[in-house]
Order: structure tokens, then sequence, then C-alpha cells
């Protein structure tokens, strides 16, 4: 109840705020020429994840700013850094953290970066419909049936809880090569990019859902909107991290559990990477500030679940100062 | 039974079988089409057509899309259907029979079977970074020419080997050259051939979205290319970027353009199979 009342001050302020920024925008557009006369092209590409959001914003920003021409690509995480530690992209969208190899690579190449959290994801864990015996599942379980020396070992569901019934365990994740991989590797194994091999991996979570609905035995892994868009044909099993100072017990994912941080550790930051050089553009800080304005409730409407307004309002003053700071230099 | 009777019921056992084989591929085929025709043919209007991409499945559209993807065709024929046709020719008319040519005819073929993210690599690397054409049309363009370049070598060559030999002596014996003998009736003879190839290629080219994803064809592109030098979507990209999607509404939007797709690729094979019996009709020998 507490909560409720506070998303919806936070929602009062937020409206507020923005009808207030709006008629600011407009008082600026007439007086000094404002978003709707910047030219020039923005270039991001990176994570399929990110993706939808960012195409979200841009599709509004064109209302913006009509002249600003946005293109977003799907490199996924690791080609979108590559690209962006070379210079070539303004923004990438990231899935996970850069790197430390790919942070010097931009280094070399003299870009400096920030990073900017733009909304959460959380990799929700799935059962068929029919498997009753699943209540919840504790991180370390997840971790004994996931982990490299479970390979060819761990196979069926009683060997991981004893009550559990004797039947094969047959086990869907993400493909190595996307971003979701690894985070679900650094926050359940405790190493990125390390996992058994013998499970059914997809990069594209319908097919895993597909995977897990036909498949009494099956258990998988997937980002929050694939499970929400196909709730009857799933189950998703709350997960318990074993510590009680981040909410008690089993916790199931949802909006809220996400938000405030209780869905641990499988919930996960997404974020977009602005180049420096590109934050001296106005057209690029316009659109930066602009995401940043709206990614709450565009994360939502594409199935993400958005930051506390307060954070948002944190990561703009972040930029503000990163772009300032950057025009000074040049 | 006697041995005649015996003989008759193999041949008919195998005829069935291979109406059977024939079939099976029709009928995968047909499912296929039945299926995406009933989920995506109501989503296809004038405004899917005409509309940008959008975050909302129901406003999204393909107009930078399809564009791209016929800017991509046209390129890529102009560049890779006078390379290979020549290629053919040289090869088949003009080389001799040495080692080299042996070792190169080989690795046409075996060019042919390289999987198409391969060239996507090599088209990044050669054209995206060292050209500097990043992730433009004319980068998308000359990679996918690369990729259909094997398979028009590959058919002209085989073109060319069924126009009979008495046609090529004749034109000598009238005090014809070699490239007079080339132009005015060899190519002339195996021109229907030659544009099987070229359809086949093209099908192979509209389809693909690997090379194009690793030289940098975007998913959201809100203009429409005006030079070659742009960048650029394609409808394969955009197919591949809305079935990923958790949303089943836009499951529906991949279907309503995986249909215009078709279309394109059932169009382009329409104007080559009638330009290819059109020809065909005025070679008589």
């Amino acid at each position: 109840m507490l909560q409720f009342k506070r998303t919806t001050l936070n929602l009062a302020i937020l409206l507020s705020g923005s009808l207030l920024l709006a008629s600011c925008g407009g008082n600026s557009n007439t007086e000094e020429g404002g978003a709707s006369n910047l030219t020039g092209d923005i270039q991001i590409d990176g994570s399929s994840t990110v993706y939808p959001i960012t195409e979200a914003v841009a599709e509004e920003f064109r209302a913006e700013a009509p002249d600003v021409r946005v293109t977003v690509g799907v490199s996924g995480s690791g080609g979108g850094f590559k690209k962006f530690s070379r210079g070539d992209i303004d923004i990438t969208n990231a899935s996970r953290s850069i790197k430390e190899s790919e942070a010097n690579v931009a280094k070399e190449n003299g870009i400096s970066f920030l990073e900017l959290p733009v909304a959460f994801d959380g990799l929700t864990v799935v059962v068929h419909p029919e498997n009753d015996w699943v209540k919840d599942i504790t991180v370390a379980e997840l971790k004994k049936m996931w982990e490299p020396a479970a390979q060819g070992k761990i196979k069926k569901w009683n060997q991981i809880r004893p009550e559990w019934p004797d039947k094969e365990i047959h086990l869907y994740g993400a493909g190595v090569e996307s971003g979701t991989y690894d985070y679900f590797t650094e926050a359940i194994v405790g190493e990125s990019h390390a996992s058994r091999g013998d499970y059914t991996a997809s990069e594209d979570d319908n097919v895993l859902v597909q995977g897990v609905s036909t498949d009494p035995l099956a258990l998988g892994f997937f980002g929050y909107a694939y499970y929400e868009e196909n709730k009857a044909k799933l189950k998703a099993v709350p997960v318990n991290d074993e510590d009680e100072t981040n909410g008690k017990g089993a916790i199931l994912p949802s909006i809220e559990t996400v938000k405030d941080g209780t869905y641990a550790p499988l919930s996960r930051p997404l974020f977009i990477y602005v180049n420096s050089k590109a934050a001296a553009r106005p057209e690029v800080v316009e659109f930066v500030n602009f995401y940043l304005d709206n990614a709450g409730p565009l994360s939502e409407e594409v199935g993400y679940i958005p930051m506390p307004d307060e954070q948002y309002e944190a990561q703009k003053t972040k930029f503000q100062e990163f772009a300032s700071g950057t025009s000074k230099k040049q | 039974m006697t041995n005649a009777d015996k003989n008759r019921l193999k041949d008919k056992a195998f005829q069935v079988f291979g109406v059977f084989c024939t079939f099976i591929g029709l009928v995968v085929l047909a499912i296929f089409l039945i299926d995406i025709i009933i989920e995506g043919a109501s989503r296809i209007d004038w405004d899917f057509l005409t509309s940008l991409p959008s975050r909302r499945a129901s406003r999204a559209g393909i107009y930078t899309a399809w564009v791209g993807t016929l800017w991509v065709l046209v390129l890529t024929s102009i560049i890779a259907f006078p390379l290979g046709i020549a290629a053919g020719v040289y090869l088949e008319e003009y080389s001799k029979k040495t080692k080299m040519a042996n070792f190169l005819e080989i690795n046409i073929a075996n060019l042919a079977g390289v999987p198409s993210i391969i060239y996507g690599l090599l088209g990044m690397e050669m054209f995206g970074r060292i050209m500097g054409l990043g992730g433009s049309l004319l980068a998308g363009a000359l990679t996918l020419s690369l990729l259909i370049l094997p398979i028009i070598i590959v058919t002209t060559r085989e073109a060319i080997k069924a126009v009979p030999r008495s046609i090529r002596d004749a034109s000598y014996a009238l005090g014809a050259s070699k490239w007079q003998t080339t132009w005015n009736q060899v190519l002339p003879a195996s021109f229907g051939g030659i544009m099987t190839g070229i359809i086949l290629s093209l099908s192979r080219a509209v389809g693909e979205a690997a090379p194009l994803i690793v030289i940098g064809a975007l998913a959201y592109v809100p203009f429409v290319p005006t030079s070659p030098t742009d960048e650029f979507t394609v409808l394969p990209i955009q197919i591949f970027n809305w079935t990923s999607r958790p949303q089943a509404d836009f499951l529906v939007n991949a279907a309503a353009a995986i249909i215009i797709l078709l279309l394109i690729t059932f169009i382009l094979n329409g104007i080559a199979v009638y330009l290819r019996n059109k020809w065909q009709k005025r070679v008589k020998w």
C-alpha cells in the first residue's frame, strides 16, 4: 500500500514536472530555436534486448526534432561495443556493462564515454504449467544445475532437491553470444560466461518460450517481457537469494519487485553508452535528455521495467555534467 | 509373375515414389504459404507499406524496409551480373585448360557453398572498413554481389557449355573473331540458362539478413535511402527483428512482411522467366 502511494505520488510529480518541462520547451522553441530546429545524424547500435526501448524513444523523438535522423542497429551488446570503442557510432545499447578489454580499446582510440542505465529487465525462471513440484528455487540450487560441473551429471530433478521427483530435467537458456547469458552466468554461477553446455540454447527468447511451454520437465530462463506475454503457457518460479535483508524468502519477478531491488540477483539494468565527442553535439544532448525523460513510460510499454523516477533525474544530472565537461574541453 | 511383369511393377513403384518425393516439397511449401497468408494477409494495407517502423505493432510499417530491399537488389544486379557473366564467359571460352584454370574452377564451385555470414565478415572488413563505406547500401550490395557471384559464374558456364560446338565452328568459318562469335552467337543462345542463374542468385540475395547485419545494416531507419551511400534496412532484417519480439502482434507484422518479401521475389522471378521465354523463342538454329 505504501509502495502504491509512493508510485502515485511519483507519477503526480513526474506529470506536473513534465508539464512544466513541456511549457519550458515551448518557450525555448519560440525564443531560441529549441529542439525542432536541430539537425544532424545520431547513430546507435548494440543490444537487441535494449533495441525496443531505443526504437520507441527514437520514434517519439521524431516529433520533437524532425530533422534529426536517428538510426538504430542490432549488432548485439558485443558488436555494439566493438563499433562504439572504434568511434563508429555515437551511442550503443547494452544489456551488460562494458568489459575491461572493450573499455581499453576505447581508451586507445581516445574515446571517453558515459554509462547510463535506462531500465530494468527481470530474468524470469520458468517451468511448464503442469509442473506441480517446483514452488520456489534458491540461487544455490540454480547454480547447482547450471554450473559447468553439472554437465552430464545433474540430469534429474531429485538431484537438486531430494523431495522433487526422480524425473529428467530439461534445461532451456540464452545462447552463449547474448548479454542475457553473460548476466545470468555472472549472477548465478558467479563467473561470466561459465555454464554447462548441454542445454537447449537459443538467442531468440520466443524459441525458449516455445520449448518450455511444450515440455513438462523443462526449466528455463529469459526476459520478463517474454514471460509476461506468455503467462498462460508458463509458470514463473520465485527465486530465493537467501539474503534476508533483501526481501524475505522466495520472490516472484514483477514490476514492483524488480524496481525495488528485492527480486535479486536476476534483475538486471539495461544501459546506453554515450560517446563524449557525440555528447558535445546539441542534437545528441537533446536526444539523451529526451531519452531519460521518457524511458520510464516507454520501457514499460515495450515490456521492460522502469527505474524509479529519482534515478532518471540522477542520470540526467550525471549526463549534464558529462556533456558540459566535454564541450568545455573541445 | 514373369520377369517383364516384375520390371513393370518396379517401374510403377518408382513412378509412385517419384511423385511422392515431388509432392513432399510442394506440400511443405503450401503449408508454409497458407500459414503465413492466414496469419499476415489481413495486416497488409496501404498504411503497412507506407509507414515507418514503430514500437506499436499496429502502427508499424515496412516502408523503409521494402525500399531498402529494392535498392539493394538493383545495386547488386548492376554490380554482380556483368562481373559474373564476364567471368563465366572467360572461363568457358577464353581460358586455357591449365592447372591454374582448374584450381580457379574448383574454388569458384566451393565458394558457392560458403555460409553467408562469412561473406558478411569479409564485406564488413573490406567494404565497410578499408574502403570506408560503413553500413551503406553500396557496402551491402557489394557484399551480396560477392555472395551471388559464384552462382552466376557456375550457371553461366553451364549455359555456355550447352551451346553446340557447331554454332561456334560455323561462326568461325564465316571469318568471325572469338569476340564476335561470343557476342553474336554464344551469348544469345545461352541467355536462357544465364537468366536461370540470375533468378536463382537474386532469390538468394533477397532473403539474406545475416551478412547485412554484420556489415552494419540497421533495424530502425526512419528515412528512405536516396543514394547508394545512405544507411539502410531490408525486409529480412525487419522480419527477423519482429519475430524476436515478445508481443504476438509483432509476429503478425512479421508474417505480413514475409508475404511482401515473397511477392517481391515472385515479381522478380516473373520478370526473369518472361525475359527468358521471350529470348528463347528468338533463338533458332
